[in-house]
Parts: structure tokens; sequence; C-alpha cells
């Protein structure tokens, strides 16, 4: 297959998820478990026969959430609901809530109260640094293992385990193959492309997701591109806004690199295969780098961050925050103080998922690219 | 009219020296513990660090009405217009040591529990940066609807874990004789305010809503210590003999309202009496209830190896239906006519799942009322449109007792 055509496969999922995941169970037969957040170890629901996926929260009039979250929730949690609410998901069995933040968590309790469907509470500590929370997360993976069992009234077997952790592996080193590449020759994708895959990964069945990856990377390894460019990292939670992707690539930029939930913290870091399984999923979770509701240390997301620039020779940053999501906003200004130290541009731009990109925005990115 | 509570001098008297003390803590040779508002401060007590509450400072804040600006003051260094504001307040009075006690003494540590929110998490790892102080953080697993084996044996380990972290910053062998006492002293507070607290299911009642918001302070930052039980004994002796008497903390009380969520500091004279011109009282709320709320996971005789449980399974940390459950239970004891939730931007575990409450109280048949505001930052109350909707709401409930007593 041609590149182009793999890209436009990935393109057609990433925009109408639910419609190939409806087409999915009616072929498969397979149940459709959903889920909120980037901390879900898909690898139990794979090996429970099941299908894993990333709710987005595609809706963007929200009068169904509208009466159970206040406008001063984020986006990305109302839109969730609504899609539950409105019917988007009526392929769906079941939802996964792992701990993450504040609204992630009243979520699942409004989830519970008013969408049928089974429903996982997986209680990951907050803080992953210590021995202790890790043998407890260990623990709560065990329960989620159960829990699955029980629910779905199937047996999770070691080998299914082993066995999806090699194929989740298998896909997330693609995926960051693919991440490599275009940190290696800047362009070759199309920034909007890129997110557009992994946007797609987090929906596929996981096999064929590894397996288009595979054909992309093979036509990428040796494509060439100029090599001259400004080289971009986008910070945050979600980037949803194709445009962005498309006026910085106008202004003679790439991002080259991200730390979003919706990028690289959903295939960093893989799980040990030759460490008993659910050890190994626990380990992952609390090696790779984690999203700001996560304790790894009091200097961790700035650290991270110093680290990703200096490996992918950033030349500025873009902090897409989510309107109202406190985790990231709270540790923006330390880390804003710190990048006025190390003299390296950023902007930061707040909104909501579906928010058109106007005028002002386009006026501040640009200045910004302009004194790269 | 009941006028002033005896107590309130008192109060303020205590809180006054355990500033005082604080300021001096290092001539005192003694060390601070900057500690969150639902924070195991026991163990503090029994090693004799003093525990400082920037939560409660946050509150003074908002009551002296310096919340917007100081929120402001934060918003210009880069934090969100849209986060918590007592976070910020804290933030900001810790660079320009603005308050109405000019800023609260650095800490040496920092003990952060996530049971009230994940916020504190992030608040109280800023500080540790700008300290540069340890920081621990006493990790509650969320009870959406089960609080399991794992969870209970996960807190229980951190207590230890915890007691290893003050011997180790304090250099000193963990006091477990006078723990003991401190644990029996914590739950006597704590029963004690509960009584407190129950007296208000008088008719009329003896107290409101704002007097716990303000008798709160000690139950809070000092439980576990002699002065808070003898306090609150005094306090209980007060509002009994007001019982007997029958006087009421507001003239005429007709109606009897249920307060959600965290004060409005800013507004809380205005409010009171706002509600008062109506003959109606908030007797009870569930803000200040939290305190007491966990009594029954309490061991007397071990506090320490039933302190997890306690600490992880307060009304912040529970799922929204157990929530509801909780204001279905005082709707009953207090004898409410209505419930007034305070739609609290800087709190969103409090206020999302705010409507499916309502939701769940239909059989309860009593008139709700959203007021949306914050918990300080006034920028975010409009007067006009609060006192529109709390005179519509009174209308209802008028109507309603009418109707009833027909």
């Amino acid at each position: 297959m041609q590149n182009k055509k793999v890209i436009n496969l990935f393109r057609e999922i990433a925009e109408n998820p639910y419609d190939y995941l409806r087409k999915q169970k009616t072929e498969t037969g397979k149940k459709m478990i959903g889920s909120t957040c980037a901390f879900t170890p898909e690898e139990f629901i794979i090996a429970a026969g099941a299908h894993p996926f990333r709710i987005f929260g595609e809706s963007e009039s929200l009068s169904g959430a509208d009466a159970h979250i206040q406008a001063y929730g984020c986006s990305m949690v109302r839109g969730m609901l609504e899609d539950g609410l409105s019917g988007k998901l009526d392929f769906l069995d079941g939802v996964v809530f792992p701990h993450a933040c504040d609204s992630i968590q009243r979520l699942s309790d409004i989830w519970r109260l008013n969408i049928p469907s089974l429903h996982f509470d997986v209680l990951l500590p907050v803080k992953l640094d210590t021995p202790l929370a890790q043998s407890y997360f260990v623990k709560v993976l065990e329960r989620f293992r159960k829990d699955l069992e029980k629910t779905l009234d199937v047996v999770i077997s070691e080998t299914a385990l082993k066995e999806s952790i090699i194929l989740m592996n298998r896909m997330r080193s693609r995926l960051k193959r693919l991440y490599e590449l275009q940190s290696e020759k800047p362009g070759i994708l199309s920034g909007s492309d890129l997110s557009a895959v992994v946007k797609a990964c987090m929906v596929m069945d996981k096999q064929e997701a590894a397996n288009r990856l595979a054909e992309l990377i093979d036509v990428l390894e040796t494509s060439f591109t100029e090599k001259k460019i400004k080289r971009i990292l986008i910070s945050g939670s979600v980037c949803s806004h194709p445009d962005i992707y498309e006026m910085i690539e106008n202004k003679g930029a790439v991002v080259v690199w991200d730390d979003l939930c919706s990028g690289s913290r959903y295939f960093e870091g893989l799980a040990d295969e030759d460490t008993e399984p659910v050890q190994a999923i626990a380990g992952r979770f609390t090696e790779r780098y984690v999203c700001p509701a996560k304790h790894l240390g009091v200097k961790f997301q700035m650290e991270n961050l110093k680290m990703l620039i200096k490996q992918h020779h950033i030349d500025g940053i873009l902090f897409m925050l989510l309107k109202f999501c406190e985790p990231f906003s709270f540790d923006y200004p330390d880390i804003k103080t710190e990048l006025e130290k190390m003299e390296i541009p950023f902007l930061l731009v707040e909104m909501d998922r579906h928010n058109e990109v106007d005028e002002q925005m386009r006026t501040r990115i640009d200045t910004m690219l302009e004194i790269l | 009219m009941a006028g002033r509570l005896k107590a309130t001098k008192r109060m303020k008297n205590i809180m006054k020296w355990y500033y005082i003390e604080a300021k001096y803590a290092r001539f005192l040779g003694k060390k601070i513990a900057w500690i969150t508002s639902g924070g195991p401060v026991e163990p503090l007590i029994a090693m004799n660090i003093i525990p400082i509450y920037p939560e409660n400072h946050g509150a003074m804040i908002g009551a002296s009405k310096m919340g917007g600006k100081m929120s402001e003051f934060a918003e210009g260094l880069g934090y969100s217009s849209d986060v918590c504001s007592y976070t910020k307040n804290d933030i900001t009075s810790s660079i320009t040591k603005e308050s109405p006690i000019g800023g609260l003494p650095a800490p040496d540590m920092l003990i952060c529990s996530n049971n009230i929110c994940g916020t504190v998490l992030k608040w109280y790892e800023i500080q540790a940066r700008k300290f540069n102080v340890p920081l621990f953080i006493y990790d509650t697993p969320f009870v959406h609807t089960e609080f399991t084996d794992e969870a209970r044996e996960y807190v229980n380990e951190q207590t230890k874990e915890y007691i290893r972290f003050l011997e180790k910053h304090t250099g000193k062998k963990f006091n477990y004789k006078k723990m003991k006492k401190v644990g029996k002293l914590s739950l006597e507070a704590m029963k004690l305010w509960k009584k407190v607290l129950e007296t208000a299911e008088h008719k009329p009642s003896p107290m409101t809503a704002f007097d716990a918001f303000f008798h709160l302070a000690l139950i809070v930052t000092l439980r576990g210590k002699k002065v808070v039980v003898k306090y609150y004994r005094q306090l209980l002796e007060e509002l009994e003999e007001r019982n007997r008497q029958n006087i009421g903390a507001v003239d005429n009380e007709k109606y009897r309202l249920l307060w959600d969520n965290l004060p409005i500091w800013y507004r809380m004279r205005w409010l009171s009496e706002k509600f008062a011109s109506h003959q109606a009282a908030l007797v009870a709320d569930t803000y200040t209830q939290a305190w007491c709320g966990v009594i029954d996971y309490v061991n007397e005789d071990d506090f320490l190896s039933s302190m997890g449980e306690a600490y992880t399974r307060i009304h912040l940390n529970v799922g929204v239906d157990q929530m509801a459950d909780t204001i279905k239970k005082f709707i009953r004891q207090y004898d409410v006519d209505g419930l007034v939730m305070h739609s609290n931007r800087s709190c969103k575990p409090y206020s999302f799942g705010q409507y499916d409450i309502q939701n769940l109280l239909q059989e309860e048949d009593i008139p709700v009322l959203m007021i949306e505001a914050d918990m300080t930052d006034e920028r975010k109350f409009s007067e006009s449109q609060a006192e529109a909707r709390i005179d519509a709401f009174m209308e209802v409930i008028k109507q309603r007792k009418k109707e009833k007593q027909k």
C-alpha cells in the first residue's frame, strides 16, 4: 500500500472513530470497552478478548452534559459525557475510569449513575515514585483483571496477557519510530497526519494498527525532507486542532515531538516482556513519563520537558492547555519561569476541544514562530 | 435576637496565640508543617510539630475580601483564572506576605493528602519547589463504591511511611505514647464537634451554618490538642443553654435550610442577613460535618491503625451517590425545608455531581437553589443575581410550607 493510502485509512478512522468501532463490533462480535485516560491498561482488555478504545468526546454541542457537569468543567470531560448521553456510543459495552484528575473521578460517578454500561474504576495511586505505591499499583491491576474476568465472564490467561503485552509493545514502538522519523526528518509527515495516526491507533484493532504502522514506516524510512526547519514541541493534554499543525507548517516550522495524552504519552515506555505480566504492565506505567495529575517528584514535569527539548533540539514550545484543566495549568507558571531562563520561546494557548482557531490566536502563534 | 456566641471571642484568642506561636516557632525550637485541610494532623501534634493550614489562611483571606486581588496577582504569574483560588491566594501570599496575618510562617515540611482533591497535589508540589522542603503525600484512593482491601493496606502502610518521614525530618523518635493521647483527644474533639452541630436539630436552631464555618477553625487546625476539647465543651454548653431557653440564632426562625459546599467567605454576613430577612436559618451544612463524618471508622484505643480508613472515607473522597445519601440523612435529621448548593468554581470535586445529587434527592421533594460563586474570589460572584435567586427560592419555600400546613 502506498503512503497516502495508509494515511488516509488512519485519517478516516481518526475522523469517524465511532463508525469504525461500530463496524468492528459487528464484524468481530467483540465487546467494546472505552476508556477515559492514557492510564488505561489496555493489555488486560485485549487479553480478555475485548476491544479497547479511547473515548475522545467527539460532541461539539454539550446540551446533555450541561445537565450534569457545570460549564467550568473541561470540554474533554463534558464532551465524553455528551458522547455517552447522546447515544453516539451506542455500540459501547463498558468504560474504564483510571484514577486521573478530579474531573475524571466525578465523571466516573456521573457516568455510573446515568449511562447503562459495564463500569470499571481503576483506583490507581496518585504518587508513583515509592515502592509502596508501586506495589499498590500492581494490586490495583490484579483487581482490574479480576473485575474484567467476572464482568465479561472470561478467563485472562497468562499466555493471553503476555501476547497482548507483546502486541501493545509492537504497536507502541512503531508509533514511537514514526515520531522519531518526524524528529529525524522533520516534515516527512504533516503534523495533522501524524496526530491522526496516533488517534486512530487508540481506536483501532491493535494488530491492524501495528501492521499499518509498519507499512507507513517502511515508506518513510527511505523518504527525505529538507533539513533546515524550526523545530516545535507541543505540550499539554490533548491537541485536536489539525489547523494548528498547518499554521505552524505554513510558517516554516514543524512539530517534531509532543508531550500530549493524545500523543507521545500514549506510546511512551514498553512493558518488560521478560517480567511477570502484571508487574510488567505496572512497571511501564510507573516508569514512562506521566501527566501532571500524577506525582513523580516535584520537578518531574520540568525535567522531562528539558529532556525532550534537548533530545529533539527544540526551538520553540507551544503549550496547548484545555480550559479549566487544573493539573496542567498549575504546572505551567514554574515551567514558564524555567524556560525564560533557558531563553526558549514558548506560547500558551488555552482552548476548548472544539474551539475554532481564531484570528487572535493565529496572530499569537505566528508571532511566536517569527521570533524563532 | 440571640446576639453573638460568647465562645467567638475565646476562639479568636486561641487562633491568635496559635499563629503567634507559629510565627516564633524557630525561637521555640519547633518545626512547622504545612498540611492540607483533610490531612492527618495527629502525628504532627504527637511530634510537637506546629501544623499550619494554608486553606484556613485562604479562608481568612477570603473573609477579609482580599481573595480577588490576590488571585489576580497569581494570574499575573501565569496561573489560570479558572483554577482553585485557595491555591492562588497561598501562592500570592507566600511571595507578597500579604494577608490578614501578614502571611504564613515558612514550612519545614509539607504534608499533602489528596482526600479532598487532586489540586492540593499540584499546590504542594509548587510550594515544595518554592521553599525547597520535603513533601510527604498521604495518598488516599478514591472510594467510588468500595473501600478495597488493597486500598486499606496501602493507606495503613503509608501511616508507617509518614511516621518514618517525620522521624527523619525532625531527627526524633516518634512518640507512640503521646500519639495514643493525641488520638483520644482528636476523637473526643470530633465527637464534641458533632454534638455542637447537632444542637441545630433544635427548633429554633441555636446556631447557623455561618457560625459553624467560623467555629470550625479549631477542629481543622488543632484537633488532638486539649484546648480544642475544652473549647468545644464550652461552646456546646452555651448552645445547649440557648436551646433550653429556646433562643434561636435567627429571629423567629420559620424555615430551615441545608448548605452544600464550602462557604462563600467574602459574603458570609450578607448571605446570613439575606436568609435571616426571610426568617430562614441555614441549620446545617455538608462542609463542617466532614470533620466528624468518619468518627465510626476511628478506633479510640488505636488511632494510628484506623487513621488510614478514616481519612480515606471522608465526604469529598466518596462517590456522588454516597454524598447524596449523606445529604438525605441531614435533610431528615435537621428537618430542613430546602437545600442551597454553592456551585464553587474553585472546587471541582465538590461541585461536579451536584446536579446528580439533585436528581437523587427527588423523592425528598425539597426545593434546591444553586448559587454560582467561588469560595474566595469575589470577582466570580454576582450579588444582584444571587439576591434575585434567593428571593425566588424563598418564595417557593414559603409557598410549599403554607401548602403543607393546610
